[in-house]
């Protein structure tokens, strides 16, 4: 079915819709945001489909001359870009044909594309997510400005440069600037080799101290399980999480050893509670950073000064931007597939926001 | 228009002489109908308001810091057993037994007071009377009798009435609970469908209904366009269902908003029993309850708004709960649209008409003129085409008069009811 609006726009549609719901009289109605959500769902993986399918073209033509990254993108996002992103959207074909979408082909492919697709998956995480955190950023006056529309500045497709953010106020680097909790702030350059700015970078672009450190680095912070993966250079470099050891697999041999299972870097932002472990903890699988093994980089400025209702909207956008596919469940049951994104899958899955539970906590 | 004055529900009583609103300022309107005049016998009585009441006050739930709507979701009558008449009237979190009674006649000439109640000094009474009711206006009163509050966490969607008139369920978005309409503070949980992981959550109760005869028996609607029918006999838990009915998808037409416009937004049972309902944003669908795999017919509402629902996504019309109605011998299913349009469905001469419920373009007492909509193409005369709908006049509540030809629809603040004509 032809619809007038292009996924990135039903995407943010549907995120305002739920971000509106939150102070509608009566409280969050179960039942809307659930259906929501399903549109939201169809629309990313429609996305997610078209871009990956685009980088795929890309890394072709790369392949022959650039250089190849090996970190797996299904890892880069950390499970920010769910299950349905490789395994899911393979496996889902057969039980829910969706015959208006593209068919993720270079899902596994994109795995060997390495950073290039490592750099996509963290652009292809971006987009949504990014405009699921605008909602959170404490700056902005207002905050449900999204950006659903193809970047207002497009960037030079050159490794080093710099993406200023268009928003500013949403996203500040690891440079001392201030972030709301659970923000997902890529931290955009383009790692991506040549490949001009991807729609949704723009929209996630963040100006900030981050960049500092790195003049060509994409940041991207996992709400959920706080891990953060950083790309830099066109090289993946996080933290290893314990989830994800197919990101090392994926490593051209470079790889340092994949970390240790229950291992991973946390994220503390100063409001939020942890769950388990220490904010110290940092399970690094080592290797240099610039190894093509995944690690993830660890932001340590963050400020905890934001407006009382950010985190509570960070928490429900993390759950969006982790975890709303996990309102399917058959495709749950397809995420248990030996694919590099496999991992991810349970990561993304495990660590899936429990979207209703920000709902009925609402 | 005031929000307060949105009608949320309709809903006649037993015998039909009485039909319910309610808006979403909390109210409940009843109006009565006028005795037949037989003489004329040129219609059947009107229908007059007979009594107002504010069911529900908006309330706040401070645990949640959640604002809680007066909003009546839904109104059922119970079966008249004496003068009074008794309804259950609902708002999304607390169910309410209401007593409608008249009063016509006062007491007059008390020996302690005098008339305007002042009490009189003992020690001018000097013969005592008897006191004696004479006529008076009559004067309807609404007295609540029972509230059934905090068992529901999510929002109630829908309440119905047992066959055995003592018990009826209640249910919000994942439980139906079971109630004795004489016990407020207890109530039995019979479905929960909420998982022990809330990020398991695929589908949502939308509507659930007792069989009309069988009071062991239930059915309720999920947001996945699926009906479950459960039998209370066969556990205390109706988790698992005695049946499931559902209609695969056509893969076909699958698009962006296939899960919304198949969500169920109203279920009802044929008064036979024998069959079942079910509305979704398209269509209406009549199940047998002998066969599950799919409905035995299927009728469009309006099915050109099928590639609009894009723009009926943006403006939230998509998630817009139309509700449906049979009329009393099942012969007949009617339903609501949009442009203050309602639909009938005639399942034997298989001949479906569309009216339009508006002051403007309907004198009283005239007939109804069938309207057509124009899905494409060149547009006939006095056809409507689908971008001149007006999508704010929706008519989401529809409800049929238990014996007779007579209609209620509801407008977004109007209620109209419409009789067939009486030769």
């Amino acid at each position: 079915m032809e619809c007038a609006l292009d996924a990135q726009s039903l995407i943010s549609l549907s995120l305002r819709k739920i971000h509106s719901s939150r102070t509608q009289r009566g409280g969050i109605k179960l039942h809307k945001n659930l259906l929501v959500s399903y549109v939201l769902r169809n629309a990313r993986q429609l996305y997610l489909s078209e871009r990956y399918a685009e980088l795929y073209r890309r890394q072709q033509h790369y392949q022959e001359g650039g250089l190849l990254l090996g970190a797996p993108p299904g890892c880069a996002p950390a499970g920010e870009i769910p299950p349905e992103f490789s395994p899911l959207q393979l496996a889902a074909e057969p039980e829910d044909p969706e015959p208006g979408m593209q068919q993720p082909r270079s899902c596994g492919l994109g795995c060997a594309a390495g950073g290039a697709l490592g750099r996509g998956g963290g652009d292809l995480l971006e987009v949504p997510v990014c405009a699921a955190l605008l909602p959170g950023a404490p700056q902005e006056d207002e905050p449900l400005e999204l950006q659903p529309s193809p970047p207002q500045h497009p960037q030079p497709a050159t490794p080093s440069a710099l993406r200023r953010d268009s928003s500013p106020g949403f996203y500040r680097g690891g440079g001392g600037s201030s972030a709301s909790p659970g923000l997902l702030y890529p931290v955009p350059t383009s790692c991506d080799f040549g490949s001009p700015a991807p729609p949704g970078s723009a929209m996630s672009s963040a100006s900030g101290g981050a960049s500092a450190h790195c003049s060509s680095r994409t940041t991207v912070l996992d709400l959920d399980t706080h891990v953060v993966t950083t790309v830099e250079n066109g090289y993946l470099h996080q933290d290893c999480c314990s989830q994800c050891p197919c990101c090392c697999q994926g490593a051209a041999g470079l790889g340092a050893p994949p970390p240790t299972p229950g291992t991973k870097r946390k994220y503390y932002p100063g409001q939020e509670d942890e769950e388990d472990g220490d904010p110290g903890g940092v399970a690094v699988g080592g290797g240099s950073p610039f190894s093509l093994c995944s690690k993830r980089a660890r932001f340590e400025d963050f400020s905890p000064e934001q407006p009382p209702d950010s985190s509570n909207i960070s928490n429900l956008i993390s759950i969006f931007g982790s975890g709303f596919t996990g309102l399917v469940s058959r495709q749950q049951a397809d995420c248990e597939q030996p694919l590099n994104g496999q991992l991810c899958g349970k990561q993304a899955l495990a660590s899936l926001g429990a979207w209703t539970r920000a709902i009925v906590a609402f | 228009v005031a929000e307060a004055d949105i009608i949320s529900t309709v809903e006649f009583n037993h015998s039909g002489e009485l039909l319910a609103t309610g808006d979403k300022g909390g109210r409940v309107v009843i109006f009565q109908q006028e005795q037949e005049n037989k003489i004329q016998s040129l219609s059947r009585g009107e229908y007059n308001v007979y009594s107002t009441f504010q069911s529900h006050e908006p309330e706040f739930d401070y645990l949640k810091s959640l604002e809680i709507e007066e909003k009546i979701n839904k109104i059922r009558w119970l079966p008249q057993k004496n003068a009074a008449q008794f309804l259950l009237s609902t708002n999304d979190k607390t169910i309410k037994l209401w007593k409608i009674s008249e009063r016509d006649k006062r007491p007059e000439g008390y020996n302690l007071k005098e008339e305007d109640g002042r009490y009189r000094d003992p020690s001018t009474v000097t013969t005592l009377r008897v006191p004696v009711f004479r006529p008076m206006d009559l004067m309807v009163e609404a007295s609540p009798r029972r509230i059934f509050a905090n068992a529901h966490t999510y929002h109630i969607n829908s309440i119905s009435i047992n066959s055995d008139y003592e018990t009826y369920l209640s249910a919000d978005d994942l439980r139906i609970n079971l109630w004795h309409l004489e016990i407020t503070d207890r109530s039995f949980n019979i479905v929960d469908i909420k998982p022990a992981n809330m990020e398991e959550l695929t589908e949502v109760i939308t509507a659930a209904e007792f069989h009309p005869n069988s009071c062991n028996t239930f059915v309720y609607s999920s947001s996945k366009g699926t009906i479950r029918l459960c039998d209370m006999r066969a556990s205390a838990l109706c988790d698992r269902h005695s049946k499931l009915f559902e209609e695969p998808e056509d893969p076909s037409n699958r698009s962006f908003f296939s899960e919304i416009i198949s969500s169920i937004s109203d279920v009802k049972f044929s008064h036979s029993g024998r069959y079942m309902m079910t509305r979704d944003y398209l269509s209406v669908k009549i199940w047998d309850l002998n066969m599950e795999n799919r409905p035995v017919e299927t009728y469009q509402v309006h099915e050109y708004l099928r590639s609009k629902l894009c723009s009926l996504y943006e403006n939230d019309c998509i998630f817009d709960k139309f509700e449906c109605c049979w009329n009393g011998s099942d012969s007949v299913v009617m339903t609501g649209s949009y442009n203050n349009f309602f639909r009938m469905f005639d399942r034997n001469t298989k001949r479906d008409i569309t009216l339009e419920a508006s002051r403007e373009n309907n004198k009283p007492r005239t007939v109804l003129k069938p309207r057509k909509v124009c899905a494409s193409g060149k547009r006939k005369k006095d056809e409507i085409s689908v971008d001149s709908l007006d999508f704010n006049k929706k008519i989401l509540h529809t409800a049929w008069h238990p014996k007779e030809n007579i209609i209620a629809v509801a407008t977004t603040n109007n209620l109209y009811i419409f009789q067939d004509k009486v030769n």
